[in-house]
């Protein structure tokens, strides 16, 4: 979902007889429910796949400040402005969470920020739509970070300390975000019929990328299984999927809206909604760089890191100039 | 070409009367920027009433595989624990 499909570069999943003793050891303190701190041995590929992992989750943070960003100027109210940009602003905190937390797997920052500006790290695909009414900051609140939200509290519990310490604080904070998008959308739909006419629009934009946020179905994939395995995956994606669709189709009820699916139905046998089938062609075009708003993204950000770069070289030639300062009066003293 | 800046290791007193904790880390130019950074990164919501910043470099650290020799002595030392001693009933709360 914000870590859409990350591989793992096992070829299947080892037994535990298979292992030799340093990596059997390892896996056993994590089925026992340990956490693996950082200068801790582990396999490489436990520390690869969970730099792909956090980084696409640390990416996804900051690029999906840029569809938000876009109603700050714009928003209706100063009150609602001040909201946005609190929200806003949390979406930059998670991303620097995040970072941190991939940092101590041995990747610098600047690698991090590299693989983004390539195109060679991914990023969530649900940023590359546009935000074309006040109704979508509404939608990405109530949807999106509903979405994230069901990603991500199983994620509190990940095997590697410092994820699960940054998933801890990120969830505190992200029942705001959507709740401050339902708000959004409850004003609207009791305000005019263009109005309430624009809130379903939204929705009908949003609810299939927001359905593919949790990856195509992964029953099959060795790259879960050996995720799972090592505890910093913990539900399959149709799981989570279909928990997400349960939990929002009364909350699309209770606004009077129609979920854009014809295929939805409540199922009693098995306690949950029968949905239809995500474009899955849809979604691997926008990962490959195809969707509406691909281009527009990367290019902001790295235009922002380019713009910026006299701004932090600034900063650095302050901060040795102070230093040499310091230890030039202190020489003297002497 | 920019080189990146150092990265800074945050603590944070919660309350009054608690001790600083470290809550995680971030990257900043200087002390005084770190504390600005650590302020906006790390306690939007009060989570705070001071913050410490330390260069991650400053800090040492024990190996995890120095874990056993360095930690075994005191498990050895059980009579540390005040359940190591039976005290009967009839001497009341001890
Ligand atoms: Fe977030
Ligand atoms: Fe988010
Ligand atoms: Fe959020």
């Amino acid at each position: 979902m914000y870590a859409q499909m990350v591989k793992t570069d096992a070829p299947r999943v080892k037994t535990l007889d298979e292992m030799d003793p340093q990596e059997r050891s390892f896996q056993e303190r994590i089925d026992q429910g340990q956490k693996i701190e950082p200068k801790e041995w582990m396999p490489e590929g436990y520390r690869k796949t969970l730099i792909r992992q956090i980084s696409q989750h640390a990416h996804s943070e900051i690029v999906g400040q840029l569809p938000e960003g876009n109603w700050i100027t714009r928003a209706p109210t100063l009150e609602r402005k001040a909201i946005l940009l609190a929200k806003v602003q949390d979406e930059a905190g998670h991303g620097l969470y995040l970072y941190c937390a991939a940092e101590t797997l041995g990747i610098s920052r600047d690698e991090m920020y590299e693989q983004l500006h390539s195109g060679k790290a991914k990023y969530s695909s649900i940023f590359n739509y546009p935000t074309l009414t006040w109704a979508d900051i509404g939608a990405i609140g109530w949807l999106v970070d509903g979405a994230a939200i069901m990603n991500q509290v199983p994620l509190q519990r990940c095997s590697y300390g410092p994820y699960s310490r940054a998933m801890i604080r990120i969830c505190k904070e992200e029942s705001f975000h959507q709740r401050q998008g339902f708000d959004i959308l409850m004003k609207m739909v009791k305000g005019t019929p263009a109005q309430k006419a624009m809130v379903q629009d939204a929705l009908n934009r949003w609810w299939w990328p927001s359905l593919m946020m949790f990856g195509p179905s992964d029953d099959a994939s060795v790259h879960s299984a050996q995720s799972m395995a090592w505890k910093i995956k913990q539900n399959s994606n149709d799981e989570l999927r279909q928990k997400f669709v349960d939990q929002t189709v009364p909350q699309a009820e209770y606004l009077g809206l129609t979920i854009p699916d014809p295929k939805l139905e409540w199922n009693e046998e098995k306690g949950g909604y029968d949905f239809g089938e995500p474009d899955w062609n849809e979604f691997f075009e926008v990962l490959a760089g195809n969707g509406p708003c691909n281009a527009e993204r990367l290019g902001a950000r790295r235009k922002a890191w380019a713009d910026g770069a006299w701004f932090r070289d600034g900063l650095t030639a302050y901060a040795e100039k102070q230093a040499a300062r310091r230890a030039g009066n202190e020489a003297a003293a002497e | 070409m920019s080189s990146e800046w150092p990265l800074w290791e945050v603590f944070i007193r919660g309350q009054h009367g608690l001790n600083h904790r470290h809550v995680g880390s971030l990257h900043a130019p200087d002390a005084e920027m770190a504390i600005n950074n650590a302020r906006d990164v790390y306690t939007r919501r009060n989570e705070g009433v001071s913050i410490w910043v330390v260069r991650s470099s400053d800090i040492a650290a024990s190996s995890p595989s120095e874990k056993g020799p360095l930690f075994e002595p005191s498990n050895a030392k059980v009579y540390r624990h005040p359940t190591f001693f039976d005290i009967p009933d009839e001497v009341g709360h001890m």
